[in-house]
This record gives structure tokens, C-alpha cells and sequence, in this order.
């Protein structure tokens, strides 16, 4: 049921055989995994469990609203406001709050500060926590067994993989998000960005950055969108 | 300037679908996330190893969180499954799909 995604996805797949019947009306195809889902959630509509509208409301939301950028205006605010940043570390969500962020799966969040003593990775062992507020949903790699065990195992090794080398003398601390805890990386501020306003440092705050599997990028080579 | 928008998460319509059927569930107090990770957690380890926390286990979870508090039992998913897909080959291509197409409907 749920390894068809090489060729059950395409409700429009061509691998068949259509040359004989291009005569008749064509019906049309769902996938074993898509009817599935559909099935269930026409039952759950029509036992008053979920409603349509509000579903459709939640995936646009997370589409279009919620994703990185919203974490980035959080580092970017603890680089230019010392208060701020205090507040942060010591109890983060109230201080992501402030920001008018907050809300499911981030009802507990720890913000940890990257020094030049430690770098902090985030992973989640059990299954896929993240913080979505400020992240969005994780991609790909954060929810497969290779970087589940490895972050924990080998983060020196993760880190090389994503091009990220840290000084043999940094030491790197691990930390389990759960379903309870979240957690979040305040990377350091990059060199050559002093005077630059919030806004340009957000810029610079890279999903990656936050999980502590990447860096912010330079002064210049802000992704811009 | 401003930093990067979201990427698209889902990687297919039924992924987001079932995303939002887990949290609405959730918000309905059917179950709380952390039941939710731990039958997650037990769906991703079968006998033959880990696999990756993707939507694909999502479903598979849900599924079994529905069996569990009897608000969907298999019998019902596989008959309404095989309900869409009857409506799928009823449906002329490029319209939309709706169950009531089934010809073996009520």
C-alpha cells in the first residue's frame, strides 16, 4: 500500500497499453494509495470527524504560509536584539510568540545557541518532530533511517555530507526532538553583516542552518525569492 | 529581500491529504501527538528494519489508530476503497472523481 509511489501516483501514468481501445471513452484512475486516502476521508467526513473546508484550509496553509522563513526572522531578531535573544534561550516559545509565531507542534519549543565551542544538530530518533511553526514540514532526509541513526552516531560525518566542516576543537551536542520538545538551532551570525538590517540577516538563514546541519550563508549569496 | 519561501512539502496531493487528516484528528482529540509519534515510531520499525517516517507510514498509521479506537474498522476502508476505484473507471478522464460515481452505489 504504500511503496507505489514510482508508478501509482500518476493519475494520468501512460505505461498502458491504450493503443486498442483509443475507440472508446477513457475513464479515469486512481492509484491504490490515492483511493485509499480518499476512502478514508470520505468515511471520517461522514462521521463528523473532519470537514472538507478545514482541511483545505490546513494544507494551503502549510503550502503557502508556514515554512523557514518564519524561523529565519526569529534568528535574525536574537542576532539584532540582546534582550530578544536572551528571552529566546531561556524559554522559546513565548519569545517566538512575540513574533506572532507559534502553534501546532511548536506548543514546546528549546532554541539552542550555536558558539564557537558548540555546534548543535537537531534530529528526531523516534520518528520525525519538528518544529513547524518556525520550519515548516521536515524534508525528506530529516524523516529516513540513514540520518535518524547517524546524527546520533556519526554527526561529524553527517556534517561533512551537507559541506559543512566545524573545527576538530567544536564540539557537537545532539537533540532528540519529540512530540513534546522541539527544538530549534540559533546558528551564529556570519561575518561581515554588521549594520545589515533584520531583514537582509533573515536572508541569510538557511532551513539547514537551523536543524545545525548547514551554516547561514554570506553576506551575497542570500537566496532571494 | 526577503528569505526563502517554503518549499512545497508534500510530494503528492494524497500526501497533503493525509497531513491534514492526522491533524485534524489530532485537534478533534481523537489522539494526542505524542500517541500519535509512538504509533508512528511502531509503524516505521517493522520485523525488516526501519523504514523513513514518510506520508506512505502516515497513512498506514492513521489506519491502525482508526482500527484501534473503532472509528473505522478494515472491512469498511477496503469496501470504500474499492469504492473509489469503481468510481475512478466510471468517471470520464478529466473529470473530477466523485464517489457518487460508483455504479455499484447506493
Amino acid at each position: 500500500m504504500t511503496h507505489d509511489h514510482s508508478h501509482g501516483d500518476d493519475p494520468h501514468g501512460h505505461a498502458h497499453d491504450h493503443a486498442h481501445d483509443h475507440d472508446h471513452p477513457h475513464g479515469s484512475e486512481l492509484s491504490a494509495v490515492e483511493a485509499r486516502v480518499r476512502a478514508l476521508e470520505s468515511l471520517l467526513v461522514e462521521k463528523g470527524y473532519v470537514q472538507p473546508a478545514a482541511l483545505d484550509a490546513l494544507v494551503e496553509m502549510y503550502e503557502t504560509e508556514i515554512g523557514p522563513h518564519l524561523g529565519a526572522r526569529v534568528v535574525a531578531r536574537a542576532w539584532t536584539d540582546p534582550a530578544f535573544r536572551a528571552r529566546l534561550l531561556a524559554e522559546a516559545t513565548p519569545a517566538i510568540a512575540e513574533l506572532g509565531i507559534g502553534g501546532r507542534g511548536g506548543e514546546h519549543m528549546v532554541v539552542v545557541e550555536n558558539t564557537p565551542e558548540t555546534h548543535n544538530m537537531v534530529v528526531c530518533t523516534l520518528c520525525s518532530c519538528y518544529p513547524w511553526p518556525v520550519l515548516g514540514l521536515p524534508p525528506v532526509w530529516y524523516k529516513a533511517p540513514p540520518y535518524r541513526a547517524r546524527a546520533v552516531s556519526d554527526p561529524r560525518g553527517v556534517l561533512r555530507e551537507f559541506g559543512v566542516s566545524i573545527p576538530e576543537t567544536t564540539r557537537i551536542t545532539v537533540w532528540d526532538s519529540t512530540a513534546e520538545t522541539r527544538f530549534m538551532v540559533l546558528p551564529m551570525r556570519p561575518a561581515g553583516t554588521e549594520g545589515l538590517p533584520e531583514e537582509a540577516l533573515a536572508a541569510l538563514v538557511t532551513r539547514d542552518a537551523m536543524i545545525g546541519t548547514g551554516l547561514p550563508l554570506s553576506p551575497g549569496a542570500e537566496i532571494r525569492s | 529581500m526577503s528569505a526563502p519561501r517554503p518549499e512545497t512539502p508534500f510530494a503528492a496531493p494524497w500526501e497533503a491529504q493525509v497531513f491534514a487528516l492526522v491533524v485534524s484528528l489530532r485537534e478533534a482529540g481523537l489522539f494526542t501527538w505524542g500517541e500519535w509519534t509512538e504509533a508512528l515510531g511502531r509503524t516505521i520499525r517493522p520485523e525488516a528494519g526501519e523504514v523513513a517516517a514518510d506520508y506512505g507510514q502516515w497513512l498506514a498509521t492513521l489506519e491502525r489508530l482508526l482500527t484501534e479506537r473503532g472509528v473505522a474498522d478494515g472491512a469498511s476502508v477496503e469496501a470504500r476503497t474499492a469504492a473509489w476505484r469503481r468510481a475512478a473507471e466510471a468517471t470520464p478522464h478529466g473529470q473530477p472523481i466523485l464517489l457518487a460515481n460508483d455504479p455499484q452505489g447506493g
